[in-house]
Parts: structure tokens; sequence; C-alpha cells
């Protein structure tokens, strides 16, 4: 192919890969029993697409995964063959290729023909033992090739490239001689009139003038042939598209188009009307963002037709449209500077709540809306960091349904709540923990089919992902109606594994054992988990992002792990103490509880220092103005307060001063412009406009030990 | 003639410093990595860091470590009142502020004024030291700053950094 098409690589790649995305998504919201016809010709149109897309490119190992994928699903749509789960995980499996082969023609790397040729011959084989079984049947076609031979014929070309064209119309001359042989009628360095011969289909004319100019710069004509049933034939091809003016119809297209004619900014609510079959002026827009390359399913074979289901695919591309790219360190420059001014209204306000509010009414009533309007600003900033969860729980569908089809399953995975907006940082550490979890409740929740049914449950098992805000938090859960938690079992390896705990220790105390480092109940280790390595993993990640887990499980009934976490990467929920003259912040998710110790609750060991008692149980007493070298106000912890944390899997009683108070907190780093500083995760500033440490509690414990 | 052009010429060749003074020595550094200057006041402490280290500020939402150099380099009485002057320097991408007893000046020093300095006494070591300048008959030691701020002595950065 000489036809400088490179510079069209980079669109075919996008829009391919869109494609590949919108298939897999169709696949799997497919009802295997019964299938939306509509559904089905949407996976056909994708698959067709990429097919005649990467055919004009030359990419022909694409070309021939497509051709294979589409035959089968020609069949399916239209009835001659039913469709069967095996099916859909041939046609995900293609799709995996596909994106593979993509990818690959992308950076340039030679593809191995051999990665495919395991998927084509099960494609092939679903498709052919359905055609055997069908041949016995008389009267019905049998057609595995979805593309029978074109017959001869003559086209008449409306070409107006436009003053500075693309392509020069030698080459797209010489291209078209590739399908036969081509008489020039008229030209003009502005419009032509071409006629081509040959025994060619009409939409490989059209892919190639896809390429290189608007949909109205040219029009493709097929002059009546032989046969009369070609000619019903095209006419019946191209129901909703309007690219071509229909046989009947001597009016010429108006080529005063020309000036609008390049359709560069055409907005996709006018393309939606004009892709109406009345219209002979699509006004088509190559170069508009994101929208697929007008490569209409002419397949002869596909003589049905069926209205075309664009308005759903237009309703997303306009909010594409509608957004833009911002490097998140500008949205962070504008959290910071918001942050600012909130601090600076707080000074302010301070200063002035020392004047008379009668004399200054004026400046009160400024300060209150002030106050309004920077609270407002700050909740508008903070917004642009967040996302929908939605972008994380995508990926499940594809992942429950091939591991369950794996260890022979049934699951129905239900997603409630994907609008639930989360920080941006959140949403991509949230994705390994969810992963876990998801997995675990596959593995070694849910049961299969034959024992869920004796148990009285349906042969299908049910995983909800659920997320939702709830007080300034976003909870997210992974509940399944599997067997639940087996409490012996976690009794056992607890004492295996020389865990203390006690026999009849209540679930809220068992359940956490499972996040031990290395204990894992299941009884064999499967590929999917039970290595132990898992649930450790999770509860840290969640709690470096802030958060929390929570199990709650009934035997035979189900299981539901929580996730609580912050609204953003950059608030944290903090009490601030005081030690001496300093202020310092803690988690308040490490913060379990905190208490003014009686004399008899603190004695002290030995050599090992002093532990405090608390319900029944003997905490290690840290004193942070210890720990932190700081001259405090009391050194008798009856005196001050200890706050009770839990650190990693322990909980230990920090001696502190005074307990100031709650607050939300913006995290700022240290190590910007500083550097780590053992038992400081960060800092924050305070109202004031000072600057207070948050404190790592386990770095401290860590400290306090050394 | 000639010579006012040469001493044009050489004005608009010279580099321009901030002068301070550490004790009785007057150093200057490159204007160009000064940021603001600015008093001392509510610097937080961080604990287990040394004395020369007096804690972090707020400056406009940005978290800056302050230095007290006079305590680093044991020149003069480390005291804090209103008239403590704080230098905030952008170094390395990194906004470090440096705690000294009087800014002086903002002068020009042509390339033919500024010396090598030999090895003598100063508070700072030689390997931080660009050069020698001289301004009315005293004596300036020109500060490499970058290179002072990152060396491993003033344990202001992550090791893996400096």
């Amino acid at each position: 192919m000489n036809t400088d098409l490179s510079r069209f690589h980079q669109l075919f790649f996008e829009e391919a890969s869109e494609h590949l995305s919108e298939m897999e998504r169709l696949l799997l919201a497919l009802d295997i029993a019964a299938p939306d016809v509509q559904d089905l010709d949407a996976i056909f149109r994708a698959a067709h697409s990429i097919k005649g897309s990467s055919g004009t490119f030359g990419f022909n190992d694409m070309t021939d995964v497509t051709h294979v994928l589409e035959t089968l699903l020609d069949r399916v749509r239209k009835r001659e063959q039913a469709l069967s789960d095996d099916m859909v995980d041939a046609l995900l499996q293609a799709g995996d290729i596909l994106r593979a082969q993509l990818g690959a023609h992308r950076d340039g790397v030679e593809v191995d023909p051999q990665e495919a040729e395991p998927v084509l011959k099960r494609l092939r084989s679903l498709t052919e033992a359905q055609a055997l079984l069908l041949a016995d049947t008389p009267g019905t076609a049998i057609s595995t090739a979805s593309i029978p031979l074109p017959e001869f014929r003559t086209f008449h070309i409306r070409y107006t490239p436009g003053p500075d064209p693309a392509t020069p119309l030698g080459v797209l001359i010489e291209e078209l001689e590739r399908f036969g042989v081509v008489s020039i009628e008229q030209e003009e360095a502005e419009h032509c009139i071409l006629h081509l011969s040959g025994a060619v289909d009409m939409q490989e004319i059209d892919d190639i003038f896809s390429f290189i100019a608007t949909a109205e710069q040219y029009a493709i004509e097929a002059l009546p042939a032989k046969s009369t049933a070609v000619e019903a034939q095209t006419d019946e091809d191209d129901p909703g598209f309007g690219f071509f003016e229909p046989i009947a119809s001597t009016e010429p297209p108006a080529p005063t188009t020309e000036d609008e004619g390049f359709g560069f900014f055409v907005d996709p609510a006018s393309l939606q009307t004009a892709q109406k079959p009345e219209d002979k002026d699509p006004g088509y827009g190559f170069f508009t963002d994101k929208l697929p390359v007008p490569t209409p399913a002419q397949d002869p074979a596909a003589s049905e037709s069926h209205p075309l289901e664009m308005p759903r695919r237009r309703a997303s591309d306009r909010e594409v449209d509608n957004s833009i790219r911002v490097g998140i360190d500008k949205v962070d420059q504008l959290i910071n500077l918001v942050g600012e001014l909130v601090i600076t209204h707080a000074m302010l306000a301070q200063t002035i709540s020392t004047l008379d509010p009668v004399l200054h009414e004026k400046l009160f009533n400024g300060m209150s809306q002030l106050e309004r309007n920077s609270r407002d600003l700050q909740e508008s900033v903070m917004s642009i960091r967040m996302l929908p969860i939605g972008s994380v729980f995508n990926r499940f569908p594809r992942l429950v349904r091939d591991l369950s089809g794996k260890i022979g399953k049934q699951v129905e995975l239900k997603l409630v709540g994907e609008g639930t907006e989360l920080d941006k940082g959140l949403i991509e550490r949230l994705a390994d923990p969810l992963t876990h979890l998801v997995r675990n409740s596959l593995d070694h929740g849910i049961e299969a089919p034959e024992i869920r049914l004796d148990a009285g449950k349906a042969a299908k098992g049910l995983l909800t992902l659920q997320a939702s805000h709830q007080s300034g938090n976003v909870v997210i859960e992974v509940i399944d109606d599997g067997a639940g938690l087996n409490r012996e079992r976690i009794l056992s390896k607890a004492r295996q594994r020389n865990i203390p705990v006690s026999e009849d220790a209540p679930d809220q105390e068992i359940w956490p054992l499972i996040f031990a480092p290395g204990f894992s109940t299941a009884e064999q280790i499967t590929d999917i988990s039970g290595r132990g390595v898992g649930m450790d993993v999770v509860k840290r990640n969640i709690e470096d992002m802030g958060g929390r887990v929570e199990i709650s499980s009934q035997q035979g009934i189900g299981t539901r792990i929580t996730i609580r976490l912050p609204l953003t990467l950059a608030i944290l929920d903090g009490m601030s103490i005081g030690v001496g003259e300093q202020t310092f912040i803690l988690p308040l998710n490490m913060i379990v509880e905190s208490l003014q110790p009686l004399p008899a609750q603190i004695s002290s060991i030995s050599g090992s220092g002093r532990v405090v008692h608390v319900r029944s149980e003997y905490l290690p007493l840290v004193a942070l103005h210890e720990v932190l070298n700081i001259q405090p106000q009391t050194r008798d912890p009856c005196n001050g307060i200890v706050v009770i944390l839990e650190v990693e899997g322990g909980k230990v009683g920090l001696f502190v001063d005074a307990l100031l108070g709650q607050h939300q907190v913006v995290i700022k780093s240290l190590e910007n412009n500083y550097r780590k500083v053992r038992g400081v995760s960060g800092a924050t500033i305070m109202g004031d406009g000072r600057v207070a440490l948050i404190l790592d509690a386990a770095a401290l414990v860590q400290l306090s030990r050394s | 003639m000639s010579n006012t052009q040469e001493t044009a010429q050489s004005m608009a060749d010279a580099a321009q410093y901030l002068t301070f003074t550490l004790g009785r020595e007057e150093y200057a550094v490159d204007i160009l990595k000064v940021q603001e200057i600015r008093g001392y006041d509510a610097v937080t402490a961080i604990a287990n860091t040394p004395a020369f280290i007096k804690g972090v500020i707020n400056l406009r939402g940005v978290i800056v470590p302050i230095v007290d150099l006079r305590i680093k380099f044991n020149v003069g009485n480390a005291t804090y009142n209103e008239f403590t002057v704080v230098i905030i320097l952008n170094v390395l991408q990194r906004v470090v502020g440096i705690v000294v007893d009087g800014v002086s000046d903002v002068i020009a020093l042509p390339p033919e004024q500024t010396k090598a300095a030999p090895e003598f006494g100063a508070a700072l070591d030689m390997k931080f030291i660009k050069g020698l300048g001289t301004i009315d008959e005293r004596m300036i030691i020109l500060v490499d700053i970058e290179k002072l701020m990152s060396s491993r002595d003033m344990e202001l950065m992550d090791e893996a950094l400096a």
C-alpha cells in the first residue's frame, strides 16, 4: 500500500481499541439465553469496523481474526446458531488477541501469528460444528464465509478533494486500480468523477475514501449491474448511513458543500441527525474526535437491516467532548491555594472577632459571605480530583466471569453505586485490594453449585460490589452469599500460628484474625488465592490510604467486607493532641479510645517500661514526650491522657498531655522541601497558620522500642 | 568613552548577590536563588533533628524547613526576636529558609572583582565557597548555596538525593 496512510494509523489505533472495549462490554452484558438482537448487531458492527479498517491499513493478522470472529457472530445474529457460554468465551479471547495485535502494531513490533491460532481454531470449530449440524437441514444456507465474492460491477465515484487534498489524486487512482479498471470522466483540481469497473465490494472502495476524505467530499454509487439482485441488495445494505446516493436518485450531490465540507468541527448532535438515511449530506467529520470511522456493515450476507443503535454511543461521546485534560499538579496547586485562602480567612475572622459587631456590621457581613464563598470554592476544587468508582468496578465483570469459569462456579456479579466519586489517587490504589477481595470471595466464599443446591441456595452465587457515601466517608462493600467464614477453622489456625485468642471471643475479634500475615484457612492452595499473602496486604493497603476494613460474616449465609475510606487522600480525619507547647495530629482511624488512667491502671515492668491495664489487657505505654524529646506539661500518665492506638495488629497506649479536638486536616508533604522524619507521616496547617506534624503511630512505637 | 563602555559591559556581566552577615563575616548568595526575605515566626520544631534545624514553617501553604546557619557554623548569638531574618531560598527545586544575623545589601560583582578563595579559616568549609569578592574594601565570601544546602552535613535531604 503506497498511499500515505501512516498518518491515519493513530486514529485507527484509537478507534479500534474503542471498538474492542465496546465489544467486550457488550459481550459481557449479553444474556446467553435470549441475546438482544441490537446488542449482537452492535458487536458485529464493532468487529466489522475493525476488520474493514485493519484491512485498509494492511494489518492482515487482525483482519483474519476479525473475519473468523465475524463469521461466527453473523451466524448467531441471524439465528442460525444459538449463542453459548463457550462462544462468548471464545469471542472474548479473540478480543484479547486483537488487542494484543493492535498493541503490537502500535509499538511497531512483529506479531507472532501462532498466538492467534488456538483462538481461531476454537472459533472455527464452534462455527463449523454448528454448520455441520445444519447441513442436514435442507433449505438452510450454509455460508461460513462472511464475504462472498463480490460481483463485477461498475461504480460511479464523485470526489471533491477540496483545495488541499491529503492524498494526491494520482496516488488515489493507483490505489483504486488495485480493484479494477479506473477511467476518469472529469478531472479538475477540485472536482472529479471516476469510473471504476471491477469485482469489488463497495465497502472496500468506501474504506479507502473514508480515510482520505470526509463523507460529503465523495459519493460512491454502484451502477446497475447485470443482476437486479445486486441493486436491491445495495439499496438495502446501507440503510442507516446515508453515505451513498440511493440508486434511484438522479440529483447530484450539492458541490456547494465544499466550504463547510471538511466538517472538522461538526458536533455530535448534528451528526446524530445527519446520519439518518434521508439525509444526503451527512456531514461526517472524519477528524471529529473519538467518532468511529464510517465502515458500515456492508456485508451482503447481512442483508437483514436492523435499526442502528447510534444514539447511546453519541451520548457518551458528548461527555468526552465536554471534558478537558489537566495535569494533576495544576489541580493540586489550586487545592493548595484554596486551602491557603481558607486559613487566611480563619486568621482574619479571629482578628475581626475582637471588634464590635454593631459598629462594623458591614465588615461582619462581608466576612460571612467570604466564608461561604471560600467553602464552596474549596468543595468545587476538591471535586475536580474526584472520579466515579465505576472505573475500578468495570474491571470486575470480566474477572469474575473468567475466574468463575475456571473454578466451575456460577457467579452473578452485581455492581451498585458505580457513580460514587472518590479521589483519583485513591481509585488507583483501590484496584489491587478490591481484586484480592473479589478473588477471595469467588474462591473461598461462594460454594460450588452442587453444594449450594444442597444447602438450599440458588446454584448461582451472588457477589455484590457496592459503593456509597456515608458521612464524609466512602464505603465500599464486597458482599457474597457464600459459605461465610469458618470460626472453628480460623481459631485452630490461630492456635497453630500461636496467635493468642480466647476460645469464646466474640466474632468481631475472630474475623480480623484473617488479616494476620500468612494466615490462610483455605484447605488447599489454588492458583487464585489461598497462599495467605492476600488479606494482610489488603488491610495494609487500605490503612495506608487512611481507611479501615471491617468484616461481618455468618456461616452458611455469606460474608460482607466493608472498606471505609476518606473522601480524598489530601484530607485526613485527625485528632489533635498537645504535648508541651506543641500540637500534633493523630490519624483518627488508628485511635481505639482514649482515657485518663487511674494510678492503679499503670504498672511498671522492670527494665521494659510501663504498661497500662485497660479492659483485661495490658498494653505497653509509650510516652510521646520521651519519644520526641519534648518538655511535657506532666510526666504522670494519671494527669494526662492515654490514647489507645491500634498499630500493626497490636494495641499500645500513647501518653500525651491533652486531647485538643477533632479536625479534618489537609495533608502536606514534609519531603517536598525537607526529608522524611521518623515518626512523622506528614504535616498540616492549623487554623492559626502554624504547622502541625501528623504522627505515624507505627513508626513512633518502633522509635520508642529502639 | 571606551572606558565607560567597558565598565557598562562588565556591569552587565556582573552577577547580583544578596549579602548577609553571620557573626562578623559577610557572605553573599546568588540573588536568583533567593525567593524572599521574611521574619522569623511560628516555627514548628521537629523532634530528633540536629539543633540547627529549627523546624518547619507554613509559607503560603508550603511546608518549608528552617535552618539556623548561626548554630550550624557556630557564629553569632542564636537569639530570636522581631529582627531575626530568614532568607527563603529556592535551590534544587526545593524551598529552604536560612536564619542569618542580618541581610545587608544587594550587590553587583563583576567577574574581575571576584577571586578564588585561598585556604583560610572561615566558618564555612572551603568546598562551599565559590570565591571572594571585594566591595568598598570589604571582603565578601561568595557561598555556593546549592552545594551547601544539598551537602550531607546539612541533613536537609534524604540520602538518596544528597
